[in-house]
């Protein structure tokens, strides 16, 4: 499989490091080579924040990601800041929620989602996330179907185990949403 | 034990201690490398083990000395800032010849400098971090797997040549996960300390553990003893990595998460036919000389790539003995350079050479 170079990207406590982690556990339990890179310091509590996912089958030289395959943004100062860095023919998936404008770029697939609007009305807000990362599945198909489950059992801390129902839940609704 | 798991380098490091012996932690939080302590204050407690959360780090490395001058595995870890602040205890270590890990998770300097990655400690960690002649062995991993096995390896080589050993890391190689098979429990110190003070049982002469030595000829004596240690450790340990050296013609030398940016920027240039290959030290001190001696004998030309203003050029200089031109490729402040910077400086000197 092509390997898959993923920026997500929005403001802290949107859960990017969270959605990152499901897809890099999915990648280590495909036996892929995997690295997942976080921003770190006063951006995590509040500011723009970000995460770097690698998955391939070749080793992985840098973590850091210059040039995306996938972008998923959750903010309008991350879609500045990332839509020229995508591949040519790279996907791009905006929370159309949270940022008004359209994507410039002529030479991606772009992907519009309220995802922020349909958490609040599944009684899921915060799963944002997830519903993104459902689309980001059944466009990429970078991790399979079937390992997406245990990936969320393997990232989901034990003490919030009862969320893993709701989080599969989010994810579908992501992949079922058409724009 | 030989399952893949999930972790970030910090909680690796921390992990591989503890599955190498380590009962005793000393730290004081900082930025990039507060998980280190994190991970110790959760599982120390269970397995009977020491977390202490010092009041300063300077108390923290005075805490490693204590338990090291009993023979057993101690360590603390910080981040550049607070490495300089150990740095009087890890020379006393040093002049008592007594083993100990300390881990540097580098941020940019100097100064308070800012949180971001960054290699500027090279000097400071190489060439004795703290007054008096001395080395620490330093290591520097470049993958969360690495800083697992390099953790072991670290602590291992500073009790068979009681002397500190720091491992050498950075802001990025300890934020990040990657998959990482931990290896088995061990004892990296081994049983037989002699020199250890435990108590005699009024069986044998008291060892005593004292850097002080007020008469000259016996403190000139010590640190000679020291460094004819240290040319076997030169001669015996130092660890790299060759990476498409057979036919290269430039040699790129970089080590930490800049060897894993160098990476892409050599598969793309062989792309482009340029031959290009690389040596990763994996080892700053003792510094693998002898590889760098033997491919100047091949390449063209070098290129340091790093993250300070060309600290390791230096000792590559040296290494060759200048025989072949060495260039830098730089960022500093937190600041890392891209796969395409790396590519361009590549690429200007494989046009400056045809």
């Amino acid at each position: 499989m092509a390997e898959s170079s993923v920026i997500i990207a929005g403001f802290g406590g949107q859960g990017l490091l969270f959605a990152g982690k499901v897809l890099a556990y999915g990648g280590l339990l495909e036996e892929r080579q995997v690295s997942w890179l976080p921003s770190y310091g006063p951006e995590m509590r509040g500011g723009t924040a970000n995460c770097n996912v690698i998955l391939s089958d070749d080793p992985i030289g840098s973590p850091i990601v210059t040039h995306p395959s996938v972008l998923i943004v959750m903010n309008a100062p991350s879609l500045d800041k990332y839509e020229s860095t995508v591949i040519p023919g790279g996907k791009i998936f905006v929370d159309s929620t949270l940022i008004n404008r359209k994507v410039e770029r002529e030479d991606v697939d772009v992907f519009y989602i309220p995802a922020t609007q349909m958490a609040s009305d599944m009684n899921a807000a915060g799963l944002a996330n997830m519903i993104l990362l459902g689309a980001v599945l059944r466009e990429t198909a970078c991790i399979k179907d079937e390992t997406l489950p245990d990936a969320l059992h393997h990232v989901i801390p034990a003490r919030k185990a009862d969320l893993f129902d709701v989080n599969m839940k989010a994810v579908q609704a992501g992949r079922d949403y058409k724009e | 034990m030989s399952e893949k798991v999930m972790m970030k380098g910090n909680e690796a490091i921390a992990e591989a201690a503890i599955l190498a012996g380590l009962r005793h932690y000393f730290g004081y939080p900082i930025t990039p490398q507060t998980e280190v302590a994190a991970y110790m204050a959760k599982k120390m407690p269970k397995i009977g083990g020491t977390f202490l959360q010092a009041e300063s780090e300077i108390a923290a490395i005075n805490m490693v000395y204590g338990v090291a001058a009993t023979g057993k595995p101690a360590m603390t870890s910080s981040s550049s800032p607070g490495i300089a602040l150990k740095c009087e205890g890890i020379s006393y270590l040093a002049g008592c010849d007594l083993p100990a890990l300390i881990v540097n998770v580098q941020r940019g300097g100097p100064g308070l400098g800012g949180i971001q990655p960054s290699q500027s400690d090279y000097y400071l960690a190489t060439r004795g971090p703290g007054h008096g002649d001395f080395h620490v062995l330093v290591f520097a991993p470049a993958s969360v797997q690495e800083m697992a096995d390099l953790t072991g390896r670290a602590m291992h080589l500073a009790w068979k040549y009681r002397m500190p050993a720091m491992l050498l890391a950075d802001g990025t190689l300890g934020q990040m996960m990657e998959p990482v098979v931990l290896p088995e429990p061990s004892n990296a110190y081994g049983e037989d300390n002699p020199w250890a003070t435990t108590g005699t049982q009024m069986k044998r002469p008291h060892n005593i553990v004292n850097s002080l030595e007020l008469a000259p000829e016996t403190l000139e004596k010590n640190n000679i003893a020291r460094f004819e240690r240290y040319r076997k450790i030169e001669e015996t340990e130092p660890l790299w990595e060759e990476y498409l050296m057979d036919d290269a013609e430039i040699c790129i030398v970089s080590y930490g998460i800049t060897a894993r940016i160098s990476r892409n920027a050599i598969v793309e240039a062989r792309k482009q036919g340029i031959k290009v290959g690389m040596i990763r030290p994996i080892t700053l001190w003792p510094f693998p000389k002898e590889p760098l001696a033997a491919a100047a004998d091949k390449v063209r030309s070098f290129l340091c790539v790093e993250i300070n203003m060309g600290q390791m050029k230096d000792d590559l200089e040296l290494a060759i003995k200048c025989r072949k031109p060495v260039d830098l490729c730089y960022r500093v402040g937190g600041m890392i350079p891209t796969p395409d910077e790396v590519l361009e400086h590549i690429k200007k000197l494989a046009e400056g050479e045809e």
